[in-house]
């Protein structure tokens, strides 16, 4: 992927950083460039706390010529304790453990090595929670 | 003896281990057909995802969490490993990003093979005690290797611990003084462009390890006007479960105060992050007015002694963030054929 998009979403993708929005308390992840007719005051950066449940979850087998080591891996949709559902992979877990509705928080991962001339990125996965 | 014109302490600290183990005996099933001793029972292995920067995350986080102290109120964020994973291009402002810290921070790594997170730990010393930062975290974190086959692949395992240093009034562990001992020993070392160190087996032990760790902590004791036994715990760095019992024993210490840090046996040699976690350990379980001495050591070759004191802050922060035990409760075992593909040992033609 594309480094300076990575480098951008620093914030989001090493510590769950979202966005809230100053009048109305919309808070939203990831965050995102003001809408038409906003100005870029209306929305203030709103860490996430990183907790939720398991909304769904899916085993990997066969994936993207990124991630393609990493094989098998396990991927979920998290509904955060903010209400927001987020896509994640899941790590630290079998997926015989699992079930819809589990406590899950977030963990900052290597998610892929871009090669040995390439930067190693890291961003946010999800755990059943630790204790 | 070294302490600071202004008196420090621990504000808050944080472990981190993987969930991964491989045993000593499936080692061993490899290269010996099962013969012979093992010198750890098990050693921690990190997961495909891990590495000297995110173990360094969570403890750091912890850490924080503990001492109450929102990331964008450090000061300083130091990491010491040998296994940082860029060669040029620092893993403390990874770290401190991921902590949330403001850019506003002194952020470095450090080298000093297994001492390099107590490097990083007295220079925040230096830095809250002569009043340059009010909050300095101090991390040691490891992914260490050993060479298929040689002895270090036993006990070379991966581990964090990160400790937040601020002034003494607000520790929950004051650190009341410090001794450094160095000299150019040769026992181990790796090149910069090879994947796994080598020992220099003239140099291994007695005048590296046993030389260096004495001659700190007998200073130290010295200079305090102290013995073994004033203390009630003490951590001495665990190349394996073997040298810090002999150590502690040569010394005066008893079983009783090495036991509650002794974490080789069951998760290896976490090199930067042994010591430092042991003394984590340590604090998981110790009571206010405890004193605790630790000495670390780093091949090449130093040691560094420290003594410490708790107090009565540390038991309404101890439970705001894991204990070592959850992290060595959570153990899942791999065999040689999944360590090997995951450490990078296989090649993929």
């Amino acid at each position: 992927m594309d480094l300076a998009k990575r480098w951008r979403q620093k914030p989001a993708y090493y510590r769950l950083e979202g966005q809230r929005h100053r009048t109305s308390g919309e808070v939203r992840f990831p965050p995102q460039p003001p809408r038409v007719g906003e100005s870029v005051e209306e929305w203030e950066a709103y860490p996430l706390q990183g907790t939720g449940e398991i909304y769904s979850f899916a085993g990997v087998r066969a994936a993207a010529t990124e991630y393609e080591a990493q094989t098998p891996y396990l991927v979920a949709l998290v509904r955060l304790d903010e209400g927001l559902l987020v896509s994640a992979q899941l790590t630290d877990c079998d997926e015989a453990e699992l079930q819809i509705g589990q406590r899950v928080e977030m963990v900052t991962r290597r998610m892929s090595d871009t090669g040995p001339d390439g930067l190693l990125v890291y961003a946010y996965k999800f755990r059943p929670v630790l204790r | 003896m070294m302490q600071t014109s202004r008196p420090v302490g621990l504000l808050g600290y944080g472990v981190y281990v993987p969930r991964y183990r491989i045993a000593g005996k499936e080692i061993a099933r490899i290269w010996t057909d099962g013969q012979g001793g093992v010198p750890v029972e098990a050693k921690s292995v990190p997961g495909l995802d891990e590495d000297t920067i995110t173990m360094s995350i969570e403890a750091g986080r912890s850490a924080l969490l503990r001492a109450g102290v929102p990331a964008q109120e450090l000061s300083v964020v130091w990491v010491g490993s040998e296994s940082h994973p860029y060669s040029v291009k620092p893993s403390g402002t990874i770290v401190a990003e991921a902590l949330g810290t403001s850019p506003w921070i002194s952020a470095a790594d450090y080298q000093f093979a297994c001492k390099a997170g107590s490097e990083a730990l007295t220079a925040a010393m230096g830095m809250v005690g002569s009043g340059m930062a009010q909050y300095a975290l101090a991390i040691g974190a490891d992914t260490a290797q050993g060479r298929p086959g040689d002895a270090l692949e036993y006990t070379a395992s991966a581990g964090a611990a990160a400790l937040l240093v601020g002034v003494a009034e607000a520790a929950l562990a004051t650190i009341d003084a410090t001794v450094s001992y160095v000299s150019d020993t040769p026992d181990f070392f790796r090149r910069a462009d090879r994947p796994y160190p080598v020992h220099g087996h003239r140099f291994t032990g007695e005048p590296a390890y046993f030389h260096h760790i004495k001659a700190a902590t007998t200073r130290l004791l010295s200079e305090l006007g102290r013995t073994a036994t004033d203390f009630t715990y003490a951590i001495f760095h665990q190349p394996n479960a073997k040298f810090p019992q002999t150590v502690a024993k040569q010394m005066g210490f008893s079983e009783a105060q090495i036991k509650p840090g002794l974490l080789s046996p069951v998760i290896g040699n976490t090199y930067s992050a042994i010591a430092l976690a042991g003394l984590c350990a340590t604090l998981d379980i110790a009571r206010p007015g405890d004193t605790i001495l630790m000495t670390t050591y780093g091949s090449g070759s130093g040691a560094d002694a420290y003594a410490l004191t708790v107090t009565d802050a540390l038991l309404e922060r101890r439970e705001r963030a894991p204990l070592m035990a959850a992290y060595l409760a959570r153990q899942e075992f791999v065999d040689y054929a999944v360590y090997a593909k995951w450490r990078g040992k296989l090649v993929l033609g």
